[in-house]
């Protein structure tokens, strides 16, 4: 088991107010799932991807990861889990402009405290994954959206993680782009990755072994 | 680490106009602080050097009674103070700091020195052995030294100094002349002066009245011959030459205990050395407080460059939110972050810091060149601003830094 939320509840304040966004959230991640969560927006799929990656704590109910409660760790253990266990690719790719590509697949290697020699032999064998080992020293701005969400691809993938959470991967890409970009996910789940994903579109959910569904805050769908 | 200052340089490079700005008040502070202290060390180093003589470190050792040189002109020597000769040279010269030394009677002499019917008011009388030049850094530039043969056939011969030979003899030529001192003829063999390197820079009306010699005129003559024209068993003085300018006060006080050391029994009356060191630190005081003041103005400037620092990079931590979330999700601990900015701050200070130096010195020697004024520069105090303006970065750039380690992830990510 990666992931296990249990009776997650989470609300926001504003304005003083409480405005509750999900609500008794059951939910298991195996090892090797494929798992999409659709919703539309406001539904809360993203403030669930962000307690599943530790970016987010739950207002009550009990996270497990691995088999562990974090709740309570220091910043330097949640570091190191988001670090080392989870990979985030983000609808927005979040590159950095003035990085070269493999520089910025082996920004997690630098902060996880790997030699240097190693960050750039484990950046290019990431890249090697999405295809663009060719693109090693290109700059963000020379690369075409697509490629670069490969790029973002292959920074979460570089540490081996146990679990890729991807938000809306294909939102700003054109259907050809994210036709390649499915196809990497595909590759990813066949050779044993653990994926969850958030979209909105039908046919990229499609994509995934399993559909869950979000509406209010309460997960619908054959886990839940 | 290397990381870290790739990240400063990246961001002062990426806004070259605004960090330039930002620097600008750290510039000023640092230059004006390196400028004045410049200047008061400079004007330090002159005191110093026209007051004692550069290398030439003599002390003089003389009876004091409290605070005032005693006089022997007209004040009777109480019988404890010992009857001292040349022999305690032996045991002066052991002293470790001591390269040479000299004894000599002294005398006010008002009235006493005559050629013609022109007579000296004011002047004093040395009664000197054969070093007393040589340790004082005194040259003949007319005529000739004593010779051992002056002392040992208790000749009346005298040197004169500059003051004396335009008193007496105004623009004659004094060599071979006979003058008259209290009754007794003596024969002008040569005129001494101060060596070349030992005279004192005179920049303006103070430093004449500080520096000149005002003392009226120096006549020396062999100590042997001293009974003839003074009295017998005088107690003696005492010229030493210090191993160091910096040894000049060790060296003092070691003959002058030396010399209390033979006293039978103590009085109010007791050898003391004239501390040159320590009236060149009172006038580097007196010189140095104004100037003090303007590096505390000059500091004013440093601290609004320091605000000015800690304002951008608080613009700086908005602006790059989403990269700050970025690398929290990514697995970046808050102690990176916040590394990651006091670097930039501290290194967007330091560049300051060290075009401030150069700034500084150029301004030095503007200053110097326009007014006069002279400047030293020391590396100390140019690492210490350099170091100081890096503080400076850490110091301002904390705040910021701290904000952006603290900073939501989800919140910065959100953000774009």
């Amino acid at each position: 088991m990666i992931a296990e939320l249990k009776n997650i509840e989470k609300e926001y304040r504003q304005g003083g107010q409480p405005v509750p966004v999900l609500h008794e959230i059951n939910l298991n991640v195996h090892e090797n799932d494929y798992l999409a969560i659709m919703g539309p927006s406001g539904s809360g799929k993203s403030t669930l991807m962000n307690i599943l990656g530790y970016l987010d704590a739950p207002t009550s109910g009990e996270y497990l990861f691995e088999g562990k409660n974090n709740a309570n760790a220091s910043d330097a253990k949640m570091a190191l889990i988001r670090n080392s266990k989870i990979g985030f690719v983000f609808q927005t790719f979040h590159l950095m402009q003035r990085r070269r590509a493999w520089e910025n697949v082996a920004l997690p290697l630098l902060y996880g405290d790997v030699k240097k020699s190693e960050r750039k032999a484990r950046a290019e064998e990431a890249l090697r994954l999405v295809g663009l080992e060719d693109r090693m020293n290109f700059y963000p701005t020379q690369l075409s959206g697509g490629q670069c969400q490969r790029v973002a691809i292959a920074r979460a993938i570089c540490t081996r993680p146990a679990l890729l959470l991807a938000d809306e991967p294909t939102g700003a890409l054109d259907s050809k782009s994210g036709q390649q970009i499915m196809d990497i996910f595909d590759t990813l789940h066949d050779s044993g990755m653990t994926i969850v994903m958030i979209t909105h579109e039908a046919a990229v959910a499609e994509r995934a072994e399993e559909i869950m569904y979000i509406y209010d805050g309460r997960l619908k769908g054959d886990r839940a | 680490m290397l990381e870290n200052f790739r990240e400063a340089f990246d961001g002062i490079r990426s806004h070259k106009l605004r960090s330039a700005l930002t620097m600008l008040g750290i510039i000023i502070g640092i230059a004006s602080i390196i400028a004045i202290s410049s200047t008061i060390l400079g004007t330090n180093e002159q005191i110093k050097e026209n007051l004692i003589g550069a290398g030439n470190n003599a002390v003089e050792i003389r009876l004091y009674q409290g605070d005032y040189p005693f006089e022997t002109a007209y004040q009777t020597v109480p019988d404890y103070v010992p009857i001292l000769d040349e022999s305690i040279l032996e045991e002066v010269n052991g002293i470790a700091e001591i390269e040479a030394a000299s004894v000599f009677f002294r005398r006010d002499a008002y009235n006493v020195i005559w050629y013609g019917g022109i007579g000296m008011n004011q002047g004093t009388v040395y009664g000197v052995d054969q070093n007393y030049l040589s340790v004082y850094g005194y040259v003949i530039r007319g005529g000739r030294d004593f010779l051992p043969a002056d002392f040992s056939e208790f000749r009346k011969v005298a040197l004169i100094d500059k003051n004396v030979s335009e008193t007496l003899f105004s623009g004659e030529n004094p060599i071979g002349k006979t003058i008259d001192l209290s009754g007794e003829p003596y024969t002008v063999v040569g005129e001494f002066t101060q060596s070349k390197e030992f005279e004192p820079v005179i920049s303006s009306i103070d430093d004449y009245y500080t520096y000149t010699d005002n003392s009226g005129g120096k006549v020396l003559i062999p100590m042997s011959t001293w009974p003839v024209v003074f009295n017998y068993d005088e107690p003696i003085s005492l010229v030493v030459r210090a191993s160091g300018t910096d040894a000049m006060t060790t060296a003092g006080r070691s003959a002058s205990e030396l010399l209390n050391s033979k006293f039978t029994t103590t009085g109010d009356v007791l050898y003391k050395s004239e501390d040159l060191l320590e009236q060149a630190r009172q006038l580097q005081e007196l010189s140095g407080s104004t100037n003090r003041q303007l590096i505390w103005i000059a500091s004013i400037s440093l601290l609004v460059g320091g605000i000015g620092v800690m304002n951008i990079m608080l613009v700086s931590v908005t602006e790059r939110t989403p990269e700050i979330g970025l690398k929290k999700a990514l697995g970046a601990r808050k102690r990176k972050i916040s590394f990651q900015f006091l670097t930039e701050a501290g290194v967007l200070t330091c560049i300051g810091g060290i075009l401030g130096v150069l700034a500084g010195i150029g301004l030095a020697f503007l200053v110097s060149r326009l007014s006069q004024v002279p400047i030293f520069i020391s590396w100390y105090i140019i690492a210490a601003t350099i170091v100081f303006s890096f503080v400076i970065g850490l110091f301002f750039g904390a705040i910021p830094a701290v904000k952006a380690s603290n900073l939501n992830p989800i919140e910065a990510l959100r953000r774009e």
